[in-house]
């Protein structure tokens, strides 16, 4: 489901990227309007891509780290019916306008509940199946999901309190200028643990594993698991500096964004080193390929982020597309990458099968994941470099020189290019689906051992 | 190691994780919900008639705040752009807040009056008719979309519950008030309370208003 729910994701990326071009394409219908459909394209590919990858990984690396089957299977059968009703849910609900108006928690509060529900059960699936482990040490990446699960639980619930009008309306507890800090405390940590946390936990377990060494250094991921679970929650103000949040709050976040950037490396140094002595793996597995490429794009991302939170880098960057540049940078550099090299990991062992049906095409994925992304990312960064100082530009008589729409007119040529990346990632992706269907489709050895059954 | 002892104990684990993630919001949010500055009211803030809390919902269910910010920061080119720095106390009714995060079109916490209310009919059907190069969609069945009864006292309730203080009387005659408008008309009254507060003038003894200061 992980890849289905990825290609819906995109398409719909892509699609409202081809909106901005042509604006006409909305066709004047209401649910296909670039506003209504942006909602479901990050919802789609946080929860339902996204969701879907940590749900698979996570069950399946505890299992095999703590050498004990999942603890009450029905229930994460549960978690399965129930997380893919949530994402039919919001593809139902979100075209229609059936909003709570909060980035990336949007879902109304019958659905949100729902959601706190399956968590739930996700928690009591995971820890439980730590707690009955044969082995003594609970493995780092289980630290990772571990963190993961219990944060977004934390933020889901607080973010989303609100007083319902009707079945399809409520309004947020929260007013103004609280809202906005709670909001972007959600936010910055739905970036924070559900894209960083849980997809290192992926990285811990899919890069030692697929490298065939262990993890550089036990004592760095202790230091920078800590650091990082305890630092995260406090950036969420950096997104909105200069506004009428108060300015301590504002301060403290950009502080603790720039402290940030040292547990964030320190993730990407331990796993990147994990391959010394086995560099050639780089050369001849595509599997290993996405990893390693996917933990430097983590780094760059997460180089560029706290430079982003620095209050004078901020006035220029943010609200123009530099930030859609830096999000997609992490989003399709590191969390689609490691998931789709996760996944390619995981896919054959799950289901009994030598390997993934062709090897050829895996790199064929590799190398259009890479050039859709950089496309992407370097057609946004100089798309939101440019908006940044015509936004500011000023004549010698202190008038402003460009009009708002002649800054949009200079972009068009840079959505152009930014489509033809997200074509070129996608299609990356339906190599994928073919070579998943082709794996699953191929006949099972007789010497092959039956892996436990894990859903993808 | 000391660790070791973490390693091996889940319970420990768990709630270690949890304290380490706990102190960043307690101590970002909880002082925000005491502090003045963001909870008071802005000096002379507009109450929202009914049309105007009507035209908000439908400002929030086409997600407009996906291309289009609802704050002009404290920087010198913001307000000569836009207008006046935005202030906490200004978004204190806003349930959601739609200060935004993405400026695909422009800021919009000043464009109260800057149009007329023909001009937003002809642009909210068409942009393209008014602004050529422009790539918003356009919304042309808000014209042809009412309210039902019931409808907007229900959000005024909502909304009275969680804060924003409307009295009973103005909800009674709330489904008067919206009666034979449009989706269209409601937003339009809406965009057309984006604007800096304007203060009463100060009684005697009263210092002149603050005014914004331009970096």
């Amino acid at each position: 489901m992980t890849v289905v729910w990825g290609i819906v994701g995109m398409l719909v990326g892509v699609w409202i990227a081809a909106e901005l071009l042509w604006p006409q394409l909305n066709m004047d219908i209401p649910w296909l309007t670039y506003s209504r459909l942006r909602p479901l394209h990050t919802n789609a590919v946080i929860f339902a891509f996204g969701g879907s990858a940590l749900f698979a990984t996570s069950y399946w690396c505890v299992q095999r780290t703590c050498r004990a089957p999942l603890f009450l299977p029905w229930l994460a059968n549960f978690t399965f019916w129930g997380w893919n009703l949530v994402i039919v849910l919001a593809a139902v609900t979100l075209p229609f306008g059936i909003t709570q108006g909060k980035e990336y928690a949007e879902l109304e509060w019958p659905i949100d509940i729902l959601i706190a529900i399956v968590w739930v059960a996700y928690a009591v699936v995971f820890f439980g199946t730590i707690a009955k482990r044969t082995v003594s040490h609970i493995y780092v990446a289980n630290w990772f999901f571990g963190a993961f699960i219990l944060a977004v639980a934390l933020l889901h619930i607080v973010n989303s309190a609100a007083i319902p009008v009707s079945l399809f309306k409520s309004y947020s507890a929260y007013s103004g200028a609280t809202d906005a800090m709670v909001q972007w405390w959600y936010g910055h940590n739905a970036v924070g643990f559900f894209l960083t946390a849980g997809f290192l936990g992926m990285m811990y377990y899919f890069v030692p594993k697929q490298v065939g060494k262990p993890i550089y250094s036990y004592r760095l991921s202790i230091v920078h698991f800590w650091a990082l679970i305890a630092v995260y929650m406090w950036a969420g103000p950096h997104h909105l500096h200069y506004t009428a949040l108060p300015d301590w709050v504002q301060s403290l976040g950009m502080v603790f964004s720039l402290i940030l950037l040292a547990p964030s490396w320190g993730g990407m140094i331990n796993g990147m080193m994990t391959l010394s002595g086995a560099w050639h793996k780089l050369r001849d597995d595509p599997i290993v390929k996405f990893l390693i490429v996917s933990l430097s794009f983590y780094g760059m991302s997460t180089f560029e982020g706290p430079m982003m939170s620095i209050k004078t880098v901020n006035a220029l960057s943010h609200y123009t597309d530099w930030g859609i540049g830096h999000v997609h940078s992490g989003a399709l550099g590191w969390v689609a990458m490691i998931s789709i090299g996760s996944i390619y990991a995981l896919l054959p062992r799950a289901f009994g099968k030598p390997q993934m049906y062709s090897v050829k095409a895996i790199n064929l994925h590799f190398w259009l994941s890479t050039v859709g992304t950089v496309l992407y990312i370097t057609a946004m960064w100089s798309a939101g470099l440019m908006q940044g100082l015509m936004w500011r530009a000023t004549e010698a008589d202190g008038t402003l020189t460009y009009s708002f729409i002649e800054s949009l007119k200079a972009t068009y040529p840079f959505y152009a290019v930014r489509l033809a990346g997200g074509l070129v990632f996608f299609s990356g992706m339906l190599v994928m689906a073919w070579n998943c269907w082709r794996t699953l489709a191929s006949p099972t050895p007789e010497s092959m051992p039956q892996a436990a059954e894990v859903r993808a | 190691m000391k660790h070791e002892l973490i390693e091996k104990n889940v319970m420990l684990l768990a709630a270690l994780t949890a304290v380490a993630i706990s102190f960043g919001g307690l101590v970002e949010i909880i002082p925000l919900m005491n502090d003045k500055t963001a909870t008071t009211p802005a000096p002379g803030l507009h109450m929202r008639t009914p049309l105007e809390v009507a035209g908000r919902d439908v400002y929030v269910r086409e997600g407009c705040y996906g291309c289009h910010s609802q704050m002009v920061r404290s920087l010198g080119e913001e307000v000569l752009r836009y207008g006046p720095a935005s202030q906490a106390g200004e978004s204190v009714y806003d349930h959601p807040f739609q200060w935004g995060s993405k400026r695909t079109g422009p800021d919009l916490a000043r464009i109260g009056g800057r149009y007329s209310d023909e001009w937003h009919k002809i642009h909210l059907n068409n942009p393209r008719d008014v602004v050529p190069e422009s790539n918003m969609p356009g919304y042309p069945w808000l014209a042809k979309q009412q309210f039902e009864p019931g409808e907007v006292p229900a959000m005024m309730r909502a909304l009275k519950r969680v804060g924003v203080p409307f009295d009973d009387a103005e909800i009674a005659k709330a489904d008067d008030e919206v009666a034979g408008k449009s989706k269209m008309d409601a937003l339009i009254a809406f965009l057309q309370t984006l604007k800096a507060p304007q203060p009463a003038p100060a009684v005697a003894g009263g210092g002149p208003a603050k005014t914004e200061s331009t970096p």
